[in-house]
């Protein structure tokens, strides 16, 4: 059954590094719902967060294959049970007047922060998990969106245990 | 000292081990040109008709000795030229390293002349790239291309090498040891016990045998295991060579064009032990019924293999070698009397397949060839009905004399594959056959050949059609043969002795007899155009996407 899955990576903060991971998920025709990059405290280094979507034999082939790469000097499943998983959200959305109770009260539910606000629009900023982010953006639909820019999602595993880290490296 | 990238990277070569490279000069690679000549002496440079040539001669060379083969090609075309040689490579996990020229750095990115992105072109066919864009990380990054082409599980690695970096200069100081491609790496998992059981409870055991078996050098373990537990052994087309086909329980290949008897007894084994196999679409035909009423073992360098194509349930992942020993050492010695009487039974029925010895039919000049030969002749093939024709009747001995595009299935490799093999081999004597349209492809390099002087014979298996796609047109598309036939007129026989190559032109097998025994004394190469029949299929076949059910003898 297709389900989705993290993935995290830590790869050689490279030109093409990229590509080569984007490359492999087109020829292995392995889907990519996200992905996201960005260095670590070490310069050499980038970690990388993957949302993908497969049954037991994708996830387990997505990160055989994905290990196997030059450039990925860690790879792990970052399972939902057990990871904190976070999304950063920029909505711009239009309010009508009469609105305007509604939507705030909605975005300080949601912990969202106003960055720009015009007469009958405002640009929002939430950072949530990617299903509270799916769910504010479903509930603006019915007051109006303009643009909408999401990051991706970024993950850890809980705890002390870090699989991901660059120290050892 | 101080000495530019151009000549860093001949030291760096040779202190790999690299003697000969093979290539194709041009304006962004003048300067290595510029250094191979002053360096002529420690290392021999081939220069090929095409690009595709010297990156399948380079193949070939790897292919046939274990070691890294190296090719040499200028930016843009030059660099595109290697495309199909390199993902031959690639698909038969060979150890090339592919060196490109690229425009200066500066020029980069600007569609500037001849250049080519062959990064990003053949990203998805190389187990990695670098581009070299300092001077300073060269020596480093040629090391690194070694290692990873020739570790682990073999591939091809490609480096871009701009000429502005050629040309740059630099503090150069040789490692003063090289490192040796680290040692296959240990096993990974390590429990045999299930492997051991499912041994002790088979009756009917097979052993399956993949390309790693021949690149592993792992014959001596799989006849160990095989003998102990009484199993036969079938093969695929790159495991061919792996295994000595003189083992009394030898069956050859299986597969799409696999022997009746090996794959009629792969479909009755309880328990099949696949060794270094990746299960090719090819190689099993219908998944569903390839796995069905048995346990697969499944022995693999690469982790990724297993349960890839087919779910094994027990995989033993790691050097094959290893794995041999400690699950030979572990298993207990069995007799399986029902089995080996199935087993001749089988083998009692295929002979019936036999062809009329008089007829001049691909079995029987396979056969005769074979005669001419030594068990390391290097027997190299193309593409198509004739390929299939060798792996059938050919009765390798020892590893690595089969050379063959297996994965990728590129017509056009065999001859310049051929000559890196003999080349890697002290000018060993070399077979290569060939198919009319394959040959077609790529016989400019008979003048490489010929300026070699490759004590090579090749066989031209020559129906006068493209046989491999006919054959299907003929099965499967009711016998409408679109562009199949080769109403041609070329004297293939002419052609060769144009190139300055001996050619014969034979139609029986006594004149076939004659040819070879003439090519045989030469130590340069010779083409014996055999006109055979356009009846003759590839026979068995087991349809594509079916099983043995459906095997066509007939
Ligand atoms: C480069 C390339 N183009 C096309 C094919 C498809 N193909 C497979 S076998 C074959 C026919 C080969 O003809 P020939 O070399 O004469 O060998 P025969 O089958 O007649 O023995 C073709 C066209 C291929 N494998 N490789």
């Amino acid at each position: 059954m297709d389900e989705k899955f993290t993935i995290g990576m830590i790869v050689n903060n490279q030109a093409g590094v990229l590509n080569r991971v984007a490359g492999l998920f087109g020829k292995r025709c392995y889907n990519i719902d996200s992905i996201t990059v960005g260095e670590t405290e070490n310069q050499q280094y980038s970690r990388m967060t993957i949302v993908s979507r497969g049954d037991e034999y994708t996830r387990e082939q997505v990160i055989k294959q994905l290990s196997k790469l030059y450039d990925v000097k860690k790879v792990c499943l970052l399972p939902e049970e057990n990871a904190i998983s976070r999304e950063h959200l920029l909505i711009k959305m239009h309010i009508p007047a009469e609105m305007k109770a509604k939507a705030t009260e909605m975005i300080n539910s949601f912990g969202g922060k106003i960055l720009d606000f015009w007469d009958d629009c405002v640009t929002v900023e939430i950072t949530d998990s990617s299903q509270m982010i799916d769910e504010f953006i479903h509930l603006s639909a019915r007051i109006g969106i303009l643009e909408i820019c999401r990051s991706g999602c970024i993950a850890m595993v809980q705890g002390k245990d870090s699989p991901l880290t660059v120290e050892d490296l | 000292m101080l000495i530019t990238g151009a000549q860093i990277l001949i030291e760096e070569l040779i202190q790999h081990g690299v003697d000969t490279i093979f290539g194709y000069p041009g304006g962004t690679i003048i300067d290595i040109y510029d250094q191979l000549l002053q360096h002529q002496d420690r290392i021999k440079h081939v220069l090929t008709a095409h690009e595709q040539g010297a990156v399948h001669a380079a193949d070939g060379y790897a292919r046939s000795s274990g070691k890294a083969g190296v090719v040499l090609a200028t930016s843009g075309p030059g660099a595109t030229n290697l495309v199909t040689g390199i993902a031959a490579a690639y698909m038969d996990s060979s150890p090339l390293i592919a060196i490109t020229g690229n425009v200066a750095t500066s020029m980069l990115g600007k569609d500037s002349f001849q250049e080519i992105d062959i990064i990003g072109v053949t990203q998805q066919i190389v187990k990695h790239s670098f581009i070299v864009k300092r001077v300073e990380d060269l020596a480093n990054i040629i090391h690194e291309a070694f290692l990873i082409a020739t570790s682990e599980r073999n591939g091809p690695v490609l480096i871009d090498f701009p000429k502005d970096v050629q040309q740059a200069v630099f503090d150069y100081h040789p490692r003063q040891n090289i490192v040796a491609p680290s040692a296959p790496p240990q096993p990974l998992f390590l429990d045999y016990n299930p492997a051991v059981t499912a041994i002790a409870n088979s009756k009917r055991p097979y052993i399956y045998c993949g390309g790693g078996v021949v690149r592993a050098l792992a014959g001596q373990e799989v006849l160990g295991l095989a003998e102990k537990i009484q199993a036969p052994i079938g093969l695929s087309m790159m495991g061919l060579s792996g295994v000595p086909s003189s083992y009394p329980l030898y069956l050859g290949m299986t597969g799409m064009h696999g022997l009746y008897a090996a794959n009629l007894l792969q479909s009755e084994a309880d328990l099949l032990i696949a060794i270094g196999a990746r299960f090719s679409d090819r190689a099993t035909g219908n998944v569903q019924e390839f796995v069905k009423n048995r346990t697969i073992v499944h022995i693999d360098i690469d982790p990724a293999e297993i349960n890839k194509n087919i779910h094994s349930r027990i995989g033993l992942c790691g050097d094959i070698k290893e794995i041999l020993r400690q699950l030979t050492h572990r298993v207990q010695a069995k007799t399986n009397p029902q089995w080996l009487a199935r087993i001749a039974d089988c083998r009692q029925e295929q002979k019936a397949l036999t062809a009329d010895p008089q007829a001049f039919d691909p079995q029987n000049i396979v056969s005769l060839v074979h005669q001419f030969c030594t068990d390391d002749t290097i027997i190299a093939t193309d593409v198509g009905q004739h390929q299939m024709w060798v792996m059938q009747y050919y009765p390798f001995e020892q590893p690595r004399t089969l050379i063959t595009s297996g994965g990728l299935g590129a017509m056009g490799f065999g001859l310049g594959a051929a000559i890196g093999a003999s080349l890697a081999n002290q000018r060993r004597r070399t077979v290569l056959f060939s198919g009319d349209g394959s040959f077609g492809m790529n016989l400019i390099e008979l003048t490489t050949a010929v300026c070699q002087r490759i004590p090579l014979v090749i066989i031209l298996l020559d129906n006068g059609m493209l046989g491999m796609v006919h054959q299907l047109q003929g099965r499967f598309y009711g016998k409408r043969f679109s562009q199949t036939f080769l109403d041609r007129p070329t004297d293939f026989a002419r052609v060769a002795q144009a190139y300055g190559a001996e050619g014969y032109t034979v139609t029986n097998l006594s004149e076939f007899h004659e040819a070879l025994r003439q090519a045989f004394q030469l130590d340069t190469p010779v083409v014996i155009d055999c006109k055979i029949s356009q009846d003759r299929e590839a026979l068995p076949m087991i349809p594509p996407g079916s099983s043995i059910k459906e095997i066509i003898l007939k």
